[in-house]
């Protein structure tokens, strides 16, 4: 099966404003320091690792909402490194992004409707109001919510609604950013298991970035593991947790509170 | 579930409809003034100067806020003084908006050398003295309602591009921003679907405020007789007037005085509820 | 004499009927920690507000006692109150960006408490922060406590709030969801600190959270909210072999676990909610009759 992303050697970095001099550009952090993985189609790849790990940065690389500096993204064969919006608008009806902060992701004045239906329209296809609330009923919600505003629905309604959003357009791939950290339990196991019949029904390609190995492990086949802008490692979701190799996989692991009163967790540093 | 934005929503209606009853009943007056004013705001007759208002001994029939030291009716006057309130409200507060946002939009949106070059233009020019800028303008170009507005554009685009750039910077960080990138919305019409419509509650407000400085600095010209070259009653030019007779002829002074802060209330309190009442998140 | 006891509180929002806390009831003894957990919305937050004294202007308690060691703080006048919970409890924030005032340096957001509400003279209380700071692990306190917050990590700044909880010796803290913003692997170090903090100093700690992982680790005795009204109490390796009561069982369910890797995540069960919303519902009917 041919491979959906190809990333070879990607660089990205970011000018820190924080320190610009008074003439002249500011000095430059490099986020990402030589990123190289394939995904193939139909997988589902974890991206876990801390903050300040860049997995943010990479997913928003792979979308081309970021520029990379230097190494290649190839997007089902094509070049996306450096295109341009044109260039690329024919291509963004297949790769699509759900937001960490449903808040902040969803327009406070625009209708769930509507919200969900602006990407069908810019990209021309028929009757974008009905597939939208074809949408909504896919991740489970009446389509009596079309008309309602996202400060209108709980955390995680407007997190579903992300989902449809992004599932609209028909995507080949959907890069998933930290979409549960700021759920509950509850709504996450729900939003979960959206996904997964999602990804199985619609025979997406998804790469779910997380902080929280735990829910990793529920949902993706593959795992990359990225601290300070590394890969640290690369394996098969169950070899990763049954035996992971680098010392940082480690501690993400054991940093996991398990709901069960053992005493040695404070002990294992 | 409920929460406090019920409250707010009650006290919005409240100053709403009072503001939006004054500014009413001026807009009427001013647009109705030939038929409405008891008066001719400009007929001199010495045998009626100075007369009281009309609950106080002294005061006679058809001169309900009293007259000028020139016999003129102030209640009259304040009628067409209002037109030329409102006039310059208008179209000052308009066109001010119009140009302060739209360059504060493409600043906050697009940054790079355009923000850089509209944000230097900014700080430079409001360096400069409101009030002197304003005299100088109308020295150079005469005086008249046209100069006035125009210099009232002239000195406050800065207040709207300031304000409507951070808007629009804060808005463009916004994930439903990145998200009309990535769904592959070109960046003018991000700006239009996107960005205007959470700004636009911003925009309201300062408008309204906008449009009662209009007023004030208006007034002020006027005051000092920058303003309009005729003899139409103008508030600012009232009070000048009244003020020689304060003594004698306090209400010469004080209608016009009250006129106009209801005025630039209304403007502000209009802005406010407005702002509310439309806003679909406090719904 | 218990240590902290809450009888029957109930909080409305503000000017309705409409409660947030229903009859809330629990135990907390001295020394202890108890965990607050429930889902967003249950009112564990509240809890911790009303006892504090900083309910949103929105809410307002109705009825219901807290006694703090005999004291019932509820019906103090606010001026004796403020001033008794300022000397035995405080508040471990839930966002250590929003706590601390950018505008200041750490020092004196540190010692104001102390020298404003304890009365103590500057001097004592800058050694006392230094010797918190100590505490927590901070090496270089008087850096530290000369910088501004926005020089410091996260993890660092929510270490500054639990050494200006502890700094007073008070008798209870309230832990408002302390780790929820931080990273995986700072949240350990930083529930690790909590643990070694509160042992050493005999502190009663109230730690509201939604995560039961979180809980197991750190927490004597647990209370489920749902909706503002105690579901369950009870001590926590009890719980963890066996909730009793069903909604529980469910959260636990829907909470990942290492022990159980091929459990599916499931979310709690329409029947389950619907018994707990009929529970809450018939609290509200007694309550309206009473």
């Amino acid at each position: 099966m041919p491979d959906l992303y190809q990333v070879q050697d990607l660089h990205l970095s970011l000018p820190d404003m924080t320190r610009k001099p008074l003439f002249g550009a500011a000095p430059r952090i490099e986020i990402l320091k030589g990123l190289t993985f394939d995904i193939p189609k139909g997988q589902v790849l974890g991206i876990v690792g801390g903050s300040g790990s860049g997995k943010s940065t990479l997913g928003r690389a792979m979308v081309r909402l970021l520029e990379p500096t230097s190494g290649r993204v190839l997007f089902d064969g094509q070049d996306i490194t450096h295109r341009d919006e044109g260039g690329l608008r024919p291509l963004r009806r297949r790769f699509q992004m759900i937001f960490q902060d449903p808040m902040s992701s969803l327009n406070p004045r625009q209708t769930v409707a509507r919200i969900i239906a602006a990407p069908l329209s810019l990209h021309g296809l028929p009757d974008p109001s009905a597939r939208a609330l074809d949408a909504l009923e896919r991740v489970g919600l009446p389509r009596s919510f079309g008309n309602r505003f996202p400060h209108q629905l709980s955390g995680g309604q407007r997190q579903r609604i992300g989902i449809a959003r992004a599932i609209a357009l028909n995507p080949d791939f959907i890069l998933a950013d930290e979409i549960v950290s700021g759920l509950d339990v509850s709504s996450q196991a729900q939003v979960l298991s959206i996904l997964r019949d999602l990804v199985r029904d619609m025979g997406l390609t998804l790469a779910f970035i997380s902080h929280d190995l735990s829910v990793i492990r529920r949902l993706c086949d593959r795992v990359l593991v990225l601290h300070q802008g590394r890969i640290v490692e690369d394996a098969g979701c169950e070899a990763l947790f049954a035996n992971p190799q680098a010392a940082y996989t480690r501690e993400l692991l054991d940093a996991i509170p398990d709901p069960d009163p053992e005493n040695a967790w404070f002990a294992r540093a | 579930m409920l929460d406090g934005r019920a409250l707010v929503k009650r006290t919005a209606g409240l100053r709403l409809w009072l503001s939006v009853a004054w500014l009413a009943a001026l807009v009427i007056g001013a647009v109705f003034a030939p038929l409405v004013a008891p008066q001719d705001p400009l007929m001199q007759d010495l045998f009626t100067a100075r007369l009281p208002p009309f609950w106080m001994p002294g005061a006679e029939h058809g001169y309900w806020l009293g007259t000028d030291s020139l016999g003129r009716d102030v209640l009259s006057r304040i009628l067409y003084g209002g037109r030329v309130a409102l006039v310059v409200a208008l179209l000052a507060g308009l066109a001010t908006a119009l140009i302060g946002a739209t360059l504060g939009l493409i600043a906050g949106f697009y940054r790079g050398w355009v923000d850089m070059v509209i944000s230097r233009l900014v700080d430079i020019w409001m360096a400069f003295p409101p009030v002197l800028f304003s005299i100088l303008l109308i020295a150079v170009l005469g005086t008249g309602l046209s100069s006035v507005i125009l210099a009232i554009i002239v000195i406050d685009w800065t207040r709207f591009a300031r304000v409507v750039r951070a808007e629009a910077m804060a808005q463009g960080a916004m994930d439903y921003v990145a998200s009309a990138q990535v769904a592959g919305r070109g960046r003018f019409s991000t700006v239009l679907t996107e960005i205007l419509p959470n700004v636009l509650p911003t925009i309201t407000v300062l408008l309204t405020l906008e449009m009662g400085i209009a007023v004030i600095v208006e007034a002020i010209l006027s005051f000092v007789n920058l303003s309009i070259s005729t003899d139409d009653p103008t508030w600012g030019g009232m009070i000048a007037e009244g003020r020689a007779s304060i003594h004698q002829a306090w209400w010469v002074l004080v209608f016009p005085l009250i006129a106009l802060f209801l005025t630039v209330l209304s403007f502000s309190q209009l802005g406010e509820g407005l702002k509310d009442r439309f806003d679909p998140v406090l719904q | 004499m218990s240590f902290l006891k809450i009888r029957d509180l109930s909080v409305v929002l503000r000017g309705t009927r409409h409660r947030l806390l229903r009859n809330v009831s629990l135990d907390v003894a001295a020394t202890e920690v108890m965990g607050l957990v429930g889902e967003s919305g249950a009112g564990k937050s509240m809890i911790g507000k009303a006892l504090l004294g900083i309910l949103p202007r929105s809410a307002q308690v109705v009825s219901g006692t807290i006694e703090l060691e005999g004291v019932d703080l509820l019906t103090l006048p606010p001026r004796q109150r403020r001033t008794l919970i300022g000397q035995r409890a405080a508040l471990i924030p839930q966002d250590p960006l929003t706590a601390l005032n950018p505008s200041r340096r750490i020092r004196p957001q540190i010692t104001d408490r102390l020298v404003d509400i304890l009365g103590w003279d500057r001097a004592r209380a800058n050694t006392r922060a230094e010797e918190i700071l100590n505490e927590v692990q901070i090496a270089a306190p008087d850096r530290v406590l000369g910088s501004y917050p926005h020089e410091l990590s996260g993890g660092m700044r929510q270490r500054i709030l639990i050494a200006s909880a502890f700094a007073a010796e008070p008798r209870l803290i309230v832990a408002d969801e302390p780790t929820t913003a931080l990273d995986v692997t700072v949240q350990k170090q930083i529930l690790k600190l909590i643990h070694e903090m509160q042992a050493l100093h005999g502190t009663a700690l109230l730690f509201v959270t939604h995560d039961l992982g979180v809980v197991a680790k750190i927490c004597q005795r647990l209370t489920v909210l749902y909706g503002g009204l105690v579901v369950e109490e009870a001590d926590v390796r009890a719980f963890f072999r066996g909730p009793a009561h069903a909604y529980s069982r469910a959260l636990l369910a829907a909470t990942p676990r290492h022990s159980d890797p091929e459990a599916d995540l499931t979310p709690v069960p329409e029947p389950v909610i619907a018994a707990v919303q009929e529970q809450v519902l018939a609290a509200d009917r007694s309550w309206s009759h009473a």
